[in-house]
């Protein structure tokens, strides 16, 4: 119990022991005391997506969760991702000019692929319009993110995600 | 970046809550619960939030529920709406879930956060005040349950150092016909001008509104007018307006009369949607 | 040919999907201090007091600049302090500078600084600017130090004043038999590049001084704080690694100078600054708002006669970019289109609004809402279809434009051809308006658009290239990444001189004034032309002396060899030849004899035949050549909510020559998205007390996924004969008529004419009924 402590978070499958500030968020703790600045600050308000890393497998901006709220889960941020589908997409379709909400965007969509490997165009709406991309008109975005689940879905994976409840 | 220091706790049960709260708060440290905790850093970022303790409610199981005892649905406080939108036990509060910030966002954003929340639309608390669901509270005092609708007045009208453990909602309810429409700005991004519940229950229609306000609401007055079948659709909405309450927002996201004239057609889209159905 | 065109892929392309591309304020912060700004909240007031007491208790705190007069800067007219003295003239203005050890002690002591300010009224548009009793925001402009070509208005809050004369006015409206007179505005916005300005300062004993920012121009840096602050020019380091967006935004000087201020208050210790969102909207400079007044007359026919046209560009609180805004708002006053007769003011007013950098478009998306709102008024008042007004006024080879420049095939790219192309790609016959219910239309509307750019004459841009021991190159451009992948097309362009594959050119990304050859700025859709003319002169220098070297051992003439594949060779017998790897670092002969040497390859290109404008009639040659395009807007508008949804964007634009296609396409179709924005929702809205109120992204909102049109984008290809394979701008076209053909096909929807930007629901309502705005 104090301003400061000792953490261990686990990013990217390996365990850092850090000391952060308790009001530092995970995106401050990731970039300035991990060296991980694949994370972009673009608001830190939550608004524009450019911090967005998975935690516990379900997307989050690093920017609206503190650093001490991260232990104990599986956080994983863009140099965690290597040779992914959609990072070769992102390539491959010119979904990114200046690159800088590349990395936000790279893992709402990855998030999105693993939980919604399923997801009608509502679906993709819904979880990419969390980010905001000044460069790009989003129609790359979109045809890359559909080129990798089109992809996904031919391979016929079982997948059922019934809710939990009733 | 918050420029002031805080310590970080988070008790396990509710008496630990409470305990550390009244003893945070005899230190001056002014302590403040949080579910989600984005209040904390993007207020706390511009100063407009201040606390030296946040007490984090996550890791008590009883703020965590979501679960249907006999014929009732128990959601905690701590759930991040998008577990809610998931789950979907009540289709209401999913389509007013759906539409608060974004999806990212609201795998951190809770249901007791939105409706605690400083930033005054609390939309996520529109669908419980039409369902007359009850809250339980744990305070200094212990645990107590009170309807929703006799401790919510703008907010949720808490004392020092209690909070939001879950709130309770008959299935009944969450099963009746409703209505949902957020009307923004512009375009599907961003706060609302307007947003308006219905719900169809024992034959009448109830009416929430966000947006209007600097607060959430409902209205009997306002549902004793649309309620009023002697009259046309037309007057009973405009009967309905002249019963609003004030102020009226005129800010960043439009003027008070574009609220009204949009609030006029809403109002008259959900009276012949929920008109025509049966429960 | 075989690069030119091809959907080559950025060179910096798996560093950015990977995390691993490097913007400025990625580089480890060490040993830095931080710089936090205290800044105004007032749109216009005097400073009374600045309480530094509190802040500086706080332990780390290093330094705290206020109040002390630093000297004056400002691009054209030094007008501006670079931390506010005596008086604030904008909300968001630097009042203050905290220099501390991290960034949380610097932003809390910043806002322990207690500052008392006296209010004063506000000029709180450009019309309220020129009124007669308008409060001044600088008490006497033409006191201050300018540059040559300004003209400030004496003791006004003009900044500076352009006309166009050209033509005879009288003889103009005299053969107007439809005239109409519109007017039109919208208030300052911002550009919101993702990345936020950050840059950091360092002044080493020997006095060095060196700069590492997230700038389009890194070499202006290094030119003004040597100019502003009397530093030797040699002495000063400018570093920009790849930038995160700029759109014109990060083209104006003005952090670099705070974190220099906060450098020399800590002995030179290196300092960083980096901009919170509400800081990178506010305080440094946003995009400029606009009134503006058309006359308009033209034939019964249709042709048009005269334009008498003003516009009051809002230069805010501070003059910077803004006189050269208002100066290129004159020089593309009108659309494209030939009008024998136009008198144009120009005016860069001041006002106590945050002031304006470029925005992508330089003016241009601006004077377009503007005028091509003017044409749809004037067609409906001929009634004729405004596709058809447009195609016989169409501006072409033999004409000459507001600043009397006339044309040719390369100076001009193929308006009616755009126009034919944009007919048939939006359906233009199937009607402009049709019903779908008694509720929902559906509607199109139209915009031309053209654009030069009026960068300085003496503007350079130069290029080198070096060889690798396996024959492969090195490129340096001072042209920044700021996305457009200019440096992956300067790839391709040096690929298809030397018939290599592009793969074996590796690009220099950073750009370091110390090392790079200078490229004036990355602005103006010029970096293709100027940085590409650059490369090509490099390659003829370098494949001059590999030629040379071959010439001689080979016992050829230099004109008997070509090169390709990495190699030199006979053109009679491509067998007979030397690799490039035997040649670029010396040849050494079986003996051991060598001759040649490392083989650098230098080269540099000038703008030629641009002129001043004369400062009595305008006249003058502002740039290269115009690109030129046609676009069409389609919504869908539901009448009774008056809200809508743009259902697809057309764009046909004449790019002279497509370099990389599907890059070409991703500049179009963003700058579309970008225009769509500042055409639909985006805005500052400032209240009466000239504060913005919404300087976030939670109330400030740029286009996002789920909002975007169907894009539809054509290229037409008329060469511009000076540039590298033909090719004309390509990265702001895409954005200049979406304003415009979105409130043209609003104001079809609506059955009202829309006068003011944004286009939101409540304004088109508040039009229809008859409401103040
Ligand atoms: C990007 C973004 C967009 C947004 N858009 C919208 C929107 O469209 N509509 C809308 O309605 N809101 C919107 N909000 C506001 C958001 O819903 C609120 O800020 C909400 O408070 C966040 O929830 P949280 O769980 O993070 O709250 P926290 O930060 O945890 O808490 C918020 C407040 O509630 C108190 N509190 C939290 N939990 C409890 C509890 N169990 N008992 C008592 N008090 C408690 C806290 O002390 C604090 O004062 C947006 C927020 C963001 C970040
Ligand atoms: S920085 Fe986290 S959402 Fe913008
Ligand atoms: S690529 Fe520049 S913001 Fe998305």
């Amino acid at each position: 119990m104090s301003i400061f402590q000792y953490v261990v978070l686990k990013i990217n499958g390996e365990d850092r022991p850090v000391m952060i500030r308790s009001a530092d968020t995970l995106l401050e703790v990731l970039r300035n005391e991990l060296g991980l600045t694949g994370s972009k600050p673009g608001c830190l308000n939550g608004d524009c997506g450019a911090c967005t890393v998975i935690v516990d497998g379900k997307p989050m901006k690093s920017c609206l969760m503190l650093g001490v709220e991260g232990t104990g889960k599986e956080i994983t941020t863009i140099e965690g991702l290597q040779g992914t589908a959609i990072q070769q997409a992102f390539v491959e379709y010119f979904a990114f000019q200046c690159g800088y909400c590349t990395p936000g965007y790279i893992m709402n969509c990855q998030s999105l692929i693993e939980n919604e490997p399923k997801a009608t165009d509502e679906k993709i709406s819904e979880w990419l319009k969390s980010n905001i991309c000044r460069c790009t008109g989003y129609e790359e975005i979109e045809t890359a993110i559909k080129s990798v689940l089109r992809e996904s879905n031919s391979k016929d994976r079982p997948i059922s995600r019934e809710s939990e409840m009733d | 970046m918050i420029p002031f220091e805080f310590e970080y706790i988070k008790p396990n049960t509710l008496e630990e809550a409470v305990t550390l709260y009244e003893r945070l708060d005899s230190e001056g440290k002014e302590p403040v619960y949080i579910s989600g905790g984005t209040e904390i850093i993007t207020l706390g970022r511009l100063n407009v939030l201040y606390t030296g303790a946040v007490i984090d409610l996550k890791s008590i199981p009883e703020c965590h529920v979501m679960t249907r005892e006999n014929d009732r649905l128990v959601l905690g406080g701590c759930c991040p709406l998008t577990e809610v939108e998931n789950a979907n036990p009540f289709p209401l509060l999913t389509s007013a879930s759906k539409e608060v910030a974004d999806h990212t966002a609201r795998t951190k954003i809770t249901l007791g956060g939105n409706i605690c929340a400083n930033i005054f639309y609390r939309e996520a608390v529109l669908p419980f005040l039409l369902a007359e669901s009850t809250v339980t509270i744990m305070g200094p005092d212990g645990k107590k349950t009170l309807p929703i609708n006799d401790l919510f007045d703008q907010t949720l009208q808490l004392n020092k150092g209690e909070f939001l453990v879950h709130i309770t909602t008959d299935i009944s309810s969450t099963k009746a016909p409703f209505f949902h429409m957020k009307r923004r700005k512009q375009w599907t991004t961003g706060y609302p001008l307007i947003t308006v519940s219905g719900m169809k229950k024992d034959g009448d229609i109830r009416i929430a509104i966000s947006g209007l306000c600097p607060f959430p609401f409902r209205s009997e007055r306002i549902e004793s007018c649309i309620n009023d079948r002697f009259n046309s659709v037309e007057e009973r909405v405009s009967s309905a307006l002249q019963q609003l309450p004030g102020p009226i927002l005129n800010d960043t996201e439009g003027s008070d009369q574009f609220r009204i004239f949009t609030l006029k057609n809403i109002l008259s889209d959900l009276v012949k949607t929920l008109e025509g159905v049966d429960h | 040919m075989t690069n030119i065109g091809k959907s080559v892929i950025r060179k910096e392309a798996l560093d950015k999907v990977t995390g691993r591309a490097k913007y400025t304020a990625d580089f480890p912060s060490g040993e830095m201090l931080h710089g936090k700004s205290v800044i105004s909240h007032y749109g216009h007031g005097t400073i009374k007091s600045i309480d530094v007491m509190e802040a500086k208790k706080e332990p780390g705190v290093r330094a705290i600049i206020t109040g002390k007069q630093y000297p004056l800067t400002g691009e054209e007219i030094r007008d501006r302090p670079p931390i506010a003295f005596e008086k604030i003239r904008f909300h968001g203005e630097v009042v203050a500078l905290v220099v501390a050890d991290t960034p949380a002690i610097a932003k809390r002591a910043a806002s322990l600084i207690n500052v008392v300010v006296d209010p004063l009224p506000v000029v709180n548009s450009p019309s309220e600017g020129v009124s007669k009793d308008a409060p001044l925001v600088h008490d006497n402009v033409a006191e201050y130090e300018r540059e040559e070509g300004v003209h400030p208005v004496p003791k006004t809050n003009i900044a500076n004043h352009t006309k166009i004369r050209k033509g005879d006015m009288a003889s103009g409206w005299a053969k107007s038999e439809i005239v109409i007179e519109e007017n039109f505005s919208f208030p300052p916005s911002d550009h919101i590049p993702m990345e936020t300005r950050s840059a950091t300062a360092e002044i080493r004993p020997d006095g060095k001084v060196l700069i590492t920012t997230s700038s389009q121009a890194p070499f202006m840096v290094k030119e003004l704080l040597s100019q502003y602050f009397d530093l030797e020019v040699g002495k000063i380091i400018v570093k920009t690694p790849l930038v995160g967006g700029g759109y014109g935004g990060k083209a104006s000087v003005q952090q670099e100078i705070l974190a220099y201020l906060g450098s020399l208050a800590v002995e030179g210790r290196t300092v960083r600054m980096i901009n919170e969102r509400e800081e990178d909207m506010i305080t440094s400079p946003c995009h400029m708002g606009l009134d503006a007044k058309v006359k308009l007359g033209c034939t019964a026919d249709g042709y048009l006669q005269a334009t008498e046209l003003t516009y009051l560009v809002d230069s805010g609180a501070y003059s910077d970019k803004a006189i050269h805004l208002s100066r290129a708002c004159a020089v593309d006053c009108t659309g494209p289109y030939f009008i024998e007769n136009i008198w144009c003011d120009s005016y860069a007013v001041y006002t106590n609004h945050p002031y304006p950098a470029p925005y992508r478009g330089f003016s241009h998306a601006e004077v377009h809402f503007v005028f091509e709102r003017a044409m749809d008024i004037l067609a409906r008042k001929l009634n004729m279809d405004p596709l058809e007004l447009r195609y016989k006024n169409a501006i072409k080879p033999g004409h000459t434009t507001p600043t009397q420049v006339k044309l040719n095939r390369s100076t001009v790219g193929d308006v009616p051809m755009c126009i034919e192309k944009v007919k048939q790609l939006s359906r233009w016959e199937e009607g402009q308006l049709i019903e779908l219910n008694e509720r929902t239309v559906r509607a199109k509307g139209l915009a031309c658009v053209w654009k030069n750019s009026t960068i300085p004459p003496e503007s350079s841009s130069g290029a080198i290239i070096t060889f690798n021991e396996d024959g492969t190159m090195n490129l340096m451009s001072g042209v920044v990444e700021i996305g457009t992948a200019t440096k992956t097309v300067l790839a391709q362009i040096l690929a298809e001189r030397f018939r290599m594959s592009v793969n074996d050119i590796y690009v220099k990304m950073t750009v370091d004034t110390q090392s790079t050859p200078e490229h004036w700025k990355t602005v103006a859709s010029r970096g293709t032309l100027m940085g590409g003319r650059a490369v090509l002169a490099a390659a003829e220098d370098a494949i001059r002396q590999i030629k040379e070297v071959a010439s001689c051992v080979m016992k050829v003439r230099t004109d008997d060899l070509e090169i390709g594949n990495r190699r030199v060779f006979l053109r009679e017998d491509p067998k007979e030849g030397l690799d490039f790897r035997d040649v670029v670092y010396g040849y050494t002969f079986p003996e051991g004899n060598a001759i040649g040497g490392q083989i650098i390859g230098r080269g540099n290109y000038i703008l030629r035949n641009i002129t001043y404008l004369d400062p009595e009639t305008g006249a003058g040659n502002p740039g290269p050549e115009w690109a030129v395009g046609a676009q069409v807007v389609e919504v869908e508008f539901d009448r009774r909510d008056y809200t809508y949804k743009i259902i697809k964007a057309i764009s046909v634009l004449d790019v002279g020559r497509v370099l990389n296609y599907k890059g070409a396409l991703g500049q179009v179709t963003g700058a579309m998205s970008m225009g769509l924005g500042f055409g639909g929702r985006e805005s500052f809205v400032i209240d009466d007390k000239a504060r913005v109120l919404n300087p976030q992204l939670r109330t400030y909102r740029p286009v996002h996924f789920g909002e975007h049109p169907e894009y539809i984008v054509e290229f037409i290809e008329t060469p511009h004969i000076d540039s590298p394979f033909g090719a004309r701008g390509v990265g702001e076209q895409g954005l200049l008529g979406m304003p415009a053909a979105l409130g043209n096909s609003l104001s079809l929807a609506a059955g009202v004419e829309l006068h003011h930007l944004p286009l939101l629901p409540e304004s088109i309502w508040r039009k229809k009924e008859g409401l103040n705005t």
